[in-house]
């Protein structure tokens, strides 16, 4: 080969290119990206601590969170004086805060996160079947759907509990039912507009078949969205079962939830108010550190914008603010 | 139905076109009443040739292109008629054997290349699709075939462009996608809805170009969708003239453009300025398309034809044969070139 012919061919229409993927692999991308977005990545620090707390965590503090010590019952919080297990403070019982948050933690992620991804699961499963395929099974899966919101979900929970008992396993099966609808109702409006287009169009004429076509040109796009609102109902999630857990009904003591200790921290606000603000602090860190990173993996998923975590972010203001073009 | 009798083949010499249309008829369903938007439609393509269906715009060209490659949508439906493909008629097949014939007899490049693509996938994804879907090849494989066929449409740097997205395509390389992705099973005959529409005309001849040779390479027939007569005078061999749901004249372009047999193509071909004067008045078909929702009993073109008469008001004239291999749906086919 010549130099001559090293020499690139001049491209006969005006094409964008980025250099990105070409020789890193796609996850250095991806980190790449998250690290750029500082506010995502503060996000998903947060979220990986949260999620070691609740694997390790009650390992590490073993019985601390159990054992009862009538004599530093309520003390203050952000004090050594009482020891580094009570740094948090205590509760009434003298038990440490910090344990019982992370035991609790592990207790609250294993009822919140299974009911989210049981429910998203199915609800956006049949939600995309009934959007694309319209008629009959679009008017089936919307009847049920209106039939179990029709009822609160609190109340439809309530009852259940009431009639079985109250164990994780069935918070997380009727918390998971009653949130089917709201991921069943966005697939459908989503997979609905998304038949129509004329990519899908394109993948019917040359042969495609309705599942393929929901898997690989439904889902795509479905995703984030869906994804945005998982992580909108893992707070609301989180929500319920404190309140069940309030009413009797949720988890049971000597099992601790975050939702369980704001419940029970309640009735001593006027004295030791940590005892409900510090679990409720870790329910609304975590839920918005996950929409944070929800948000941040919607633009990064979408190719079209995802230049936007690849530039400089003070370069990405200037833009917003100029309103110039690049 | 008594319209088959009516309407004959349109190339009975010919004996196996690749594609068959014979009185293929759309109706769509809505609040007002049922309207006919291809009424009878019969043509037929064969292999290395393009047939250009034309006419303006809400005369059921398209209509009847979507009804070929099965997406209309459900109000409309196909009520009589056969679209055949070798011995398979695309209108009564099963969804399993249209599924089958999707690709590798049929397909369908389409006017707007942006939204024909995912804006999710690299085109190399998207232009694998077909192979994997068909022939069951691995993901390498079917994307050696993708990056062959974009070399084959003139796509430089196909290595690199695989790895591009739709977005980061101009409209006339998204166009030569398009057809890849088209012409990527080798398709008997392949239907061009006004493929270059959207395009400049620099770009228009550049695709039209890639379209003949892709034609004569694979030896498919096209059917060209368009509005644009001086598209269908370079590019087409045969044309279809629509009116209304209708097919009012069909020829070889040289014969119908040259000697028209029908007052509406007659009128169209007026209306081109070719030696207008500066500053006087521009040719063109008075009046306007009848309302689908009341198509006159006879004749589609009645109430815009200088030539109307009597029996254009009350009989409805089937396409007959005006010279060798051309037919017109008029009365009176002969007076034509006196308007």
């Amino acid at each position: 080969m010549t130099q001559l012919d090293l020499v690139p061919v001049k491209p006969t229409t005006a094409i964008v290119s980025e250099p990105v993927g070409r020789k890193a692999s796609g996850r250095s991308v991806w980190f790449r990206m998250l690290v750029n977005d500082r506010v995502a990545a503060v996000a998903a620090t947060v979220l990986g601590v949260v999620a070691l707390t609740a694997l390790f965590g009650p390992m590490l503090v073993g019985d601390l969170a159990t054992d009862i010590d009538l004599d530093n019952s309520n003390q203050a919080p952000f004090t050594l004086a009482h020891g580094w297990a009570n740094v948090l403070g205590t509760d009434p019982l003298g038990r440490s805060m910090l344990a019982r948050l992370v035991v609790a933690c592990q207790t609250t992620l294993s009822v919140a996160i299974p009911a989210v991804v049981i429910s998203a699961v199915i609800g956006s499963v049949i939600g995309m079947w009934a959007g694309y395929y319209r008629g009959w099974r679009e008017t089936l899966a919307m009847r049920v759907a209106d039939v179990i919101m029709s009822f609160p979900s609190l109340l439809l929970a309530v009852v259940v509990l009431y009639v079985f008992s109250p164990s994780a396993a069935n918070i997380v099966v009727v918390l998971a039912i009653t949130r089917i609808p709201v991921y069943l109702r966005t697939a459908r409006a989503e997979s609905a507009e998304l038949a129509t287009r004329v990519f899908v169009d394109a993948a019917r004429t040359f042969g495609a078949s309705g599942t393929s076509i929901i898997t690989r040109h439904v889902l795509p796009i479905v995703l984030p969205t869906l994804l945005t609102v998982a992580t909108l109902d893992f707070c609301y999630v989180m929500l319920a079962e404190s309140s069940l857990s309030f009413l009797g009904i949720g988890i049971q003591p000597p099992d601790v939830s975050w939702g369980l200790m704001v419940a029970q921290g309640r009735t001593y606000l006027h004295t030791a108010w940590w005892l409900s603000f510090l679990p409720g602090l870790a329910i609304v860190i975590t839920t918005v550190s996950a929409t944070i990173l929800a948000a941040w993996a919607r633009i990064a998923t979408d190719p079209a914008q995802r230049w936007r975590l690849t530039v400089p972010q003070k370069r990405l203001s200037r833009f917003a603010k100029t309103g110039k073009a690049l | 139905m008594t319209a088959v009798a009516e309407h004959p083949p349109v190339d009975q010499t010919d004996a196996d076109p690749a594609l068959r249309v014979q009185d293929l008829t759309v109706d769509i369903r809505t609040i007002a009443g049922t309207v006919r938007a291809v009424d009878h439609v019969t043509f037929a393509a064969r292999s290395g040739e393009t047939l250009a269906l034309l006419g303006e715009s809400g005369c059921g060209k398209s209509m009847t292109a979507t009804a070929l490659v099965g997406l209309l949508e459900p109000v409309a439906q196909v009520v009589d008629g056969s679209a055949r493909i070798g011995d398979t008629d695309l209108i009564t097949a099963d969804r399993k054997k249209r599924r089958a014939m999707a690709g590798p007899e049929l397909a369908i490049v389409f006017q707007d290349a942006l939204t024909a693509l995912n804006p999710l996938y690299t085109v190399g994804t998207q232009l694998a699709e077909p192979f994997r879907i068909h022939h069951g090849l691995k993901a390498k494989e079917a994307k050696r075939r993708a990056m062959e066929l974009m070399t084959r449409v003139g796509i430089p740097q196909p290595e690199e462009r695989m790895k591009a997205y739709p977005h980061q395509f101009s409209g006339g390389m998204r166009q030569r996608l398009l057809i890849a992705m088209a012409v990527a099973l080798n398709p008997k005959v392949l239907i061009a809805d006004e493929p270059t529409t959207a395009l400049d005309v620099t770009v228009q001849a550049q695709i039209m170009a890639l379209l003949k040779s892709l034609r004569t390479e694979y030896d498919m027939a096209v059917v060209l969708i368009t509005h644009d007569l001086a598209l269908v005078a370079e590019e087409a061999d045969r044309v279809a003239v629509m009116y209304a749901g209708s097919i009012v004249e069909t020829g070889s372009v040289t014969e119908v453009f040259g000697d028209p047999k029908h007052p509406y193509t007659k009128g169209l071909l007026d209306s081109v300025p070719v030696d207008a004067v500066r500053g006087a008045e521009l040719k063109s078909i008075g009046g306007s398309p009848p309302d689908l929702h009341s198509i006159p009993a006879g004749c589609v073109y009645q109430d815009r034809c200088p030539l109307v008469r009597d029996i254009c008001r009350s009989t409805r004239p089937g396409l007959q044969d005006v010279g060798s291999r051309r037919k017109s749906a008029c009365h009176f086919p002969g007076e034509v070139s006196n308007v």
